[in-house]
């Protein structure tokens, strides 16, 4: 977030003339609607939008975004995002990248994107699969996962997005899923954030790595598997049956039984956005032992990086004149006089 | 320059057309401050000037050391200088260590003037001397002024109630006080400078005005007894100005500030620390009053890609490097050729292949900068040749870059960046100016957007983000001719692969100049990058031999200019000096199918003028087949590598 002025535009103002190349049934085509819908209710100007990915199927996205789009190279979404919002701080800019491109080889930039906290969007496509390059384990494939690298099932331990983002020094850290409803409210947080929002969305490979997060994301039990987070509101699931509550003995957080929706009495924390501490547990919490926490995990603004680097070279200019010449003469100079001592 | 030059020794009426002083210490001895104010008296003197200072790599070496040795060689003289010298005309030495690794360069008959302060057996231990080199005949090929500087220095700043360690300090202002006088220099503007830099310390200011002023006392009192003799160089005649000294990495900075201000555009400058480039950003985060902004990267690979996102969103995208760093880059400049994006890449090479020698030169990244890209991805490479001619290489390369929609490489090297030469203040009134344009409407029949469409040059529209009514879609996946939409097809990708081929070899390009003699003739002696100065001096000693050889030194490495061809079949031979195996040589051997013979150097150590000299007259030996070859391995030449090797 972003540019105060307000634009008025639809859903089919943000499609473009491309046809959409993901396979039939792709998480990608819910994300892309999700989007398309969450903008106008931005009022976002398409002018004013840019749309950074790196290379995946994730990264295909800005071709089909009427906006300005760059579609970058493997990983680097985040650095080539950095350049444009610094040329440009008036630009919405938003990040498309998925596992192996922002959690594997572009890893490096997407914790000093976050460090550094450059306002923006990173939206971090989850499959769990390389799907591009024909489906090979990805870094946050789970144990086990067979794929044509891993042929007996991987062994590495994946990586956890979210708890990475805020390992890294997020100041915002949302999560969701392709076909949840939900999902436009979580990119709108993530929008109006003022600073780096980082936000995880599961995404169904229908190919490589089919329903693997049918276990939260089906809408069969979807209530016992779900924690949807809202700021100022008890941590309720399973028909408000079920909370979180902070185990004083472990330092952990722990599942109590409601009765009555007396949630006061079980112990349920209400959720606070701006606790980092929770916010550590709640990307930790193991699933299935656990719901999944969705939504707004996280959201604590500090000055964006793009503020400090404008303020900073305003700090720097102050006072002083762009005069090229005297900068030219600058240093250790002398002055070489004509014959009747004058210089040139 | 030891051929040319008159030893201080001669001491005779007659002045000496150039003299090359070497100062030698210990990395904490100040040797790089002494030189630099040596220069600048030089400078005020109107004296020509090239410099080198050579340091070692580690940061804090321990005292003593022969690693630990810094030095700073300066040439000057009453005539054009070109390089920082072959041999040393002076030799002051600080400590056994800096004794024992520059005495070697020193010429035969030199004057070595050494602190005997400081050769007491510990020094000399870490110096590896078994004997005391003042009292064997290590010197006896040379003159030898030996005094205990050390000692004159506590006694010349006793007023000023220092400690000894303090009072030390000022060593190298005492040094720098007797070469002023031994080269009839004024010491006011030393004054005035240690007035300024100890503004807040005053009795410090004070202490090393006294030390400097001891030693050039003692110069005027020593003369008649020893073998220090008063030489005054005279002055060059120079076009009046304001001169100033500038090294590569300044020339480099201040020619982007030019470039992208006679572009009207804001500057975006992405880099991560690496030798020998990192001067660079360090002078530009000092301009930022220029529209300019620096952004210290994660790694390479952000750092350039941050320069490509700011020029995709409308400022001028640098980024900079040296030989590994620019290998890191290598996809992104990929992604810049085939998005069309502005792009300047300064590559300031270094010896190589991998980590290399960081603090070495050496010009071995031509190949890279040419054909170094995965897919046809042709770019414009241009090479800088001296401090000065940097700054005029930026501003092309900031030309070329806009005007062509495209990144540009720019090769310096670390000689260049470090070393330093007089230069006289351009007017930027004078500059030729070539604003930016950016596409503000649709440029397509019937309102239609083709980002791609090619102007004259070839080059496509410049579209800023935010611009309405103009949104697009680009990438690294070819493009369709004009819409930019993804495009796989066969005619397609053959009709972009020669587009883009196209557009980088129509960069028009100035025609090739000869630097030093004729066009035609026996020999031509083809160079690039820093190598002009030894080129330049050993073509003109050769052609006062009366020798027929021409220099032609190239800016423009790729594309190369138009009329290179026809010149350099004008002549018999073609001999190609580079400090690397001969890749120039492999580039005109391609390109024009002559017999480009390649002489080669990759010591880490910049070409001697006797080396090329010796190089050329082989062609007029009338012995068959001797042209050309490489340079022997000369140890006993700086930048020494004897102190690494112990």
């Amino acid at each position: 977030m972003n540019a105060p002025a307000k634009i008025e535009t639809t859903l089919k103002d943000w499609e473009t003339d491309q046809e959409v190349r993901w396979c039939p049934g792709c998480g990608d085509y819910a994300i892309l609607k999700a989007v398309q819908r969450t903008l106008p209710k931005l009022g976002a100007d398409p002018a004013n939008t840019v749309f950074v990915s790196g290379i995946g199927c994730s990264s295909r996205f800005p071709y089909y975004v009427e906006s300005y789009g760059f579609h970058t190279i493997h990983g680097r979404a985040p650095a080539i995002a950095t350049g444009v919002k610094l040329a440009n701080p008036d630009l919405d800019v938003w990040i498309v990248t998925g596992d192996g491109d922002g959690m594997s080889i572009g890893g490096n930039h997407t914790m000093h994107i976050l460090r550094r906290n450059l306002n923006c969007q990173i939206l971090l496509f989850n499959n769990e699969i390389y799907g591009l390059t024909k489906g090979q384990a990805s870094p946050t494939s789970r144990l086990g996962t067979r794929s044509p690298t891993t042929p007996a099932g991987s062994y590495d331990r994946p990586a956890k997005a979210c708890a990475f983002a805020i390992g890294a020094g997020a100041r915002f850290v949302a999560r969701g899923f392709d076909v949840s409803k939900k999902l436009p409210e979580v990119l709108e947080a993530a929008y109006r954030h003022q600073g780096a929002a980082f936000v995880e969305i599961y995404q169904n490979c229908i190919v490589y790595n089919k329903d693997v997060f049918d276990g939260f994301a089906a809408p069969k039990g979807a209530e016992d598997h779900q924690l949807w987070l809202e700021d100022g509101e008890p941590m309720l699931f399973a028909n408000g049956t079920k909370g979180i509550t902070l185990d004083r003995d472990t330092l952990q957080l722990a599942i109590v039984d409601v009765v009555d929706g007396d949630w006061q009495s079980a112990g349920v924390i209400v959720h606070n956005v701006k606790n980092r501490s929770i916010a550590h547990m709640l990307v930790e919490i193991p699933f299935p032992e656990f719901p999944k926490a969705l939504g707004v995990l996280y959201d604590d603004p500090r000055p964006s990086f793009e503020g400090e680097v404008a303020e900073e070279k305003a700090r720097l200019s102050e006072g002083k004149e762009p005069n090229l010449a005297a900068l030219l003469g600058k240093g250790q100079s002398w002055t070489v006089n004509d014959d009747e001592g004058h210089p040139a | 320059m030891a051929t040319a030059a008159t030893t201080p020794k001669d001491g005779n009426s007659a002045a000496p057309e150039a003299v090359v002083v070497r100062f030698a210490g210990d990395s904490g001895d100040g040797m790089q401050l002494t030189g630099g104010q040596f220069t600048l008296s030089t400078a005020l003197a109107g004296n020509d000037l090239a410099t080198f200072p050579d340091f070692p790599a580690e940061i804090r070496a321990p005292q003593g050391t022969l690693f630990g040795v810094s030095a700073f060689q300066i040439n000057f003289g009453s005539r054009e200088i070109s390089t920082a010298g072959d041999a040393p005309d002076v030799l002051v030495a600080m400590n056994p260590a800096a004794l024992k690794t520059n005495l070697p360069a020193l010429k035969p008959g030199g004057l070595v003037i050494v602190d005997e302060g400081e050769f007491g057996k510990r020094n000399l231990d870490k110096a590896k001397y078994e004997v005391n080199p003042l009292e064997d005949d290590t010197l006896a090929k040379y003159d030898v002024l030996r005094l205990d500087i050390s000692a004159r220095t506590i006694e010349a700043v006793k007023p000023f109630g220092l400690g000894n360690k303090d009072a030390l300090r000022s060593k190298n202002m005492w040094t720098l006080g007797l070469a002023l006088w031994m080269f009839d220099r004024d010491r006011k503007p030393i004054h005035d400078w240690l007035k300024a830099k100890f503004k807040t310390k005053p009795e410090i200011a004070e202490a090393n005005i006294a030390a400097l002023d001891a030693g050039h006392a003692y110069g005027e009192t020593a003369e008649l007894a020893g073998p220090l003799r008063q030489v005054h160089v005279d002055p060059v005649p120079t076009a009046p100005g304001l001169y100033r000294t500038l090294t590569g990495a300044e020339g480099i900075a201040l020619g982007l500030v030019a470039g992208a201000r006679l572009l009207r555009l804001p500057m975006f400058f992405g880099g991560y620390p690496i030798t020998p480039a990192s001067a660079i950003l360090h002078h530009l985060v000092r301009m930022k009053e220029f529209n300019v902004t620096t952004f210290q990267a994660e790694d390479e690979i952000a750092a350039i890609c941050a320069a490509i996102g700011a020029s995709y969103a409308g400022s001028l995208g640098v980024t900079s490097s040296s030989g590994p760093g620019i290998a890191l880059k290598t996809e992104a400049i990929g992604l810049g050729i085939m998005t069309e994006l502005p792009l300047v890449i300064v590559n300031s090479q270094r010896g190589g292949p991998s980590t290399g020698l960081p603090t070495k030169t050496e010009q071995s990244d031509l190949y890279q900068a040419v054909y170094g890209r995965n897919g046809d991805a042709p770019m414009p490479v241009i090479a800088a040749r001296s401090p000065a001619d940097a700054f005029e290489c930026a501003i092309e390369a900031c030309r070329i870059a806009v005007q062509y929609m495209t990144p540009v490489m720019l090769l310096t090297d670390g000689y260049i960046a470090n070393a330093a030469e007089p230069w006289k203040v351009p007017d930027p009134e004078a500059f030729e100016r070539f604003p930016a344009e950016f596409l503000t409407e649709a440029n397509g029949p019937d309102g239609q957007l083709l980002p791609y469409k090619r102007d004259e040059k070839g080059a496509r529209p410049w579209i800023k983000p935010g611009t309405p009514g103009l949104m697009h879609r680009i990438g690294g996946i070819e493009k369709a001719v004009d819409t930019g939409h993804i495009d796989y097809s066969p005619r397609n990708h053959q009709a972009m692969t020669d587009a883009r081929k196209d557009k980088i070899e129509g960069i028009r390009v100035r025609d090739q100049q000869v630097s030093v003699g004729t066009k035609g003739g026996k020999l031509a002696v083809v160079g690039w990058g820093s190598t002009y100065g030894p080129i330049h001096q050993a073509v003109n000693r050769s052609r006062r031999k009366g020798l027929d050889v021409s220099h032609i030194h190239l800016r423009h490495i790729w594309p190369l200019p138009a009329n290179l061809e026809e010149l350099l079949k004008s002549y018999d031979n073609v001999l190609v000096p580079e400090m690397n195996t001969g890749q120039l040589k492999t580039l005109l051997r391609d390109q024009y199918l002559i017999d480009a013979t390649p002489l080669t150097k990759t010591s880490g150590q910049p070409f001697q003028i006797a080396e090329l000299e010796a190089a050329i007259a082989k062609y007029f030996d009338g012995v068959a087949g001797n042209e050309g070859g490489q340079v022997a391995v000369n140890d006993e030449q700086l930048p020494s590598p004897i102190a690494e090797n112990d």
